[in-house]
């Protein structure tokens, strides 16, 4: 495996994995506190959708990827606020179209699809270095925004109707995370693929859930987690030459199984009920 | 007294429905107020015309002397109708109560020695100051209720608004709120009021009441005039009588 460091593919795949773990794993923190996790899904969907349509149309797909994940960034936060349906049901409606014309699109593309088919599951190993150096850029955005913004941030992700009526801009700042994990989603679509991405952003914050109290925390292992999930199935990958993105998903998924298990949650009120 | 909240013909609406509709009051500074009234008369949104929270279609709001905007929430401390909370939320109960600081403390800025003196005298006021370090969501309902207005008093606001501030709570807790409300007034003469559709909750010090029906004001006036069975009874639909203690 050391030897494998001096090759550059590896070496993107690296920092892609530190990065769009970390950054996977931010974002994920916002959309299960805020309880739309549909945003996931909708969201990958919409940067998969975008990416086909690039192919289709001969666009960069990862250019497509990112405007389509922005477009269905902002309608999903007035969707999620203004129908009369649950959110979730909404962003589910918008998910399945999203779906619907994502394999429209892989259906009308002429000759082989394995490009196409690459955005389902991604590939770690075939990153460009406009790719990594953009989700980087991202990442380092998210994370400004985090620091400079984590009260007011706590406050929403608390409740939006008190953090609103204290004064807070908490419509701005909500869609702005909205909007940053779109961006993130759609820049992690190589390395996890469109239709398990989703699986990175809910796993490492619902595992980060299950171990503390403190937000501040949450977020930190939950990039931790991401990190580590993106790390593993980069290393198991290599070694057995299996998909890098299912792998990640199902290291993600153990990871928020063992969290569970040895949750200290669980702990207290096991104690206080025997 | 000067008039610290004047709402002029204003109409409200709520989803598809118009919850108030044509409502003029004035408030006078330093007063308790408690607004009551059956299920869908329209309290809680005349609550949110105060600190514009609410859909206002028509007329005007002015709170302290000025046109109503999201910066004159600093001043408001609102308190909404116990919110659920789940039990494993990643906030401790001073985090909660700083958030009442936030529009002050402003964006990109941290909590400075101030703020978190304002922080602890608030939740010594309120009496939880043992449970700061808690997870919120491990506290009673009268416990969070406790925090809620810690998290309103420490805004320093000119005006309170409490909706239904003992709704879920049981017999002691309630007492503890009404008196905790109470104590306030007296302690900081705020200008609060309290939505409560329970009669027996309203606040001892509470000198001026209104009662809504329908989204209309059906009547405002003094404390004493309003403990009439046959007003009240016409406000619920159904006979109720008053004994004094």
């Amino acid at each position: 495996m050391l030897e494998a460091l001096q090759f550059k593919f590896i070496q993107k795949a690296i920092i892609a994995s530190v990065f769009g773990g970390a950054g996977c794993g931010i974002i994920g923190v916002w959309i299960i506190m805020a309880r739309i996790p549909f945003v996931g899904i909708a969201m990958s969907h919409a940067a998969f959708a975008g990416a086909i349509f690039g192919l289709l149309f001969h666009v960069n797909p990862l250019v497509m990827a990112i405007l389509f994940s922005l477009i269905s960034s902002a309608l999903i936060g007035p969707v999620a606020e203004k129908t009369d349906l649950d959110p979730n049901i909404s962003l589910g409606i918008i998910f399945s179209l999203l779906l619907g014309v994502t394999f429209l699109g892989i259906g009308l593309l002429k000759g082989p699809k394995t490009e196409a088919l690459n955005f389902i599951w991604g590939n770690i190993l075939l990153l460009s270095k406009p790719d990594v150096t953009l989700l980087i850029i991202v990442v380092f955005v998210i994370f400004l925004f985090l620091m400079l913004l984590f009260k007011e941030i706590q406050a929403i992700l608390f409740n939006r109707e008190i953090a609103r009526a204290v004064g807070i801009p908490e419509r701005v700042i909500f869609y702005g995370m909205i909007l940053l994990s779109g961006m993130t989603v759609a820049l992690s679509l190589n390395t996890i693929g469109g239709l398990l991405i989703f699986s990175l952003i809910i796993n490492p914050p619902s595992a980060a859930y299950q171990l503390t109290y403190n937000l501040r925390t949450m977020f930190f292992i939950s990039a931790i987690f991401g990190i580590c999930s993106c790390m593993l199935g980069l290393f198991f990958s290599y070694l057995f030459n299996v998909p890098s993105g299912a792998v990640i998903i199902i290291v993600s998924a153990v990871i928020f199984g063992l969290s569970f298990i040895f949750s200290p949650k669980r702990r207290v009120k096991y104690n206080e009920s025997s | 007294m000067s008039k610290i909240v004047e709402i002029k013909d204003v109409t409200i609406s709520y989803r598809e429905n118009i919850a108030l509709r044509n409502i003029t009051l004035s408030i006078e500074e330093g007063t308790l107020l408690a607004i009551i009234g059956p299920n869908g008369a329209g309290k809680t949104t005349l609550l949110t015309a105060i600190n514009g929270l609410g859909n206002i279609l028509s007329g005007s709001v002015r709170v302290f002397g000025e046109n109503i905007t999201p910066g004159l929430r600093k001043g408001i401390g609102y308190v909404p109708q116990s919110v659920a909370i789940d039990p494993r939320a990643p906030i401790s109960v001073r985090d909660v109560v700083m958030i009442g600081r936030l529009s002050k403390v402003g964006l990109f800025h941290r909590a400075n020695h101030r703020d978190e003196e304002l922080v602890e005298s608030a939740m010594e006021l309120v009496g939880i100051k043992e449970l700061a370090r808690r997870p919120i969501g491990h506290l009673s309902y009268g416990e969070q209720q406790k925090v809620a207005i810690a998290r309103a008093l420490a805004q320093q606001p000119r005006i309170m608004l409490l909706d239904e501030p003992t709704s879920n709570l049981d017999l002691k807790a309630q007492r503890e709120i009404i008196d905790l409300i109470d104590s306030i007034y007296m302690k900081k003469q705020l200008t609060i009021v309290v939505v409560t559709h329970i009669l027996n909750h309203i606040p001892p010090s509470c000198k001026r009441v209104l009662m809504m029906k329908k989204g209309r004001i059906i009547w405002f006036g003094a404390m004493e005039e309003a403990l009439n069975n046959d007003l009240l009874s016409g406000l619920y639909g159904c006979p109720i009588e008053t004994v004094r203690r």
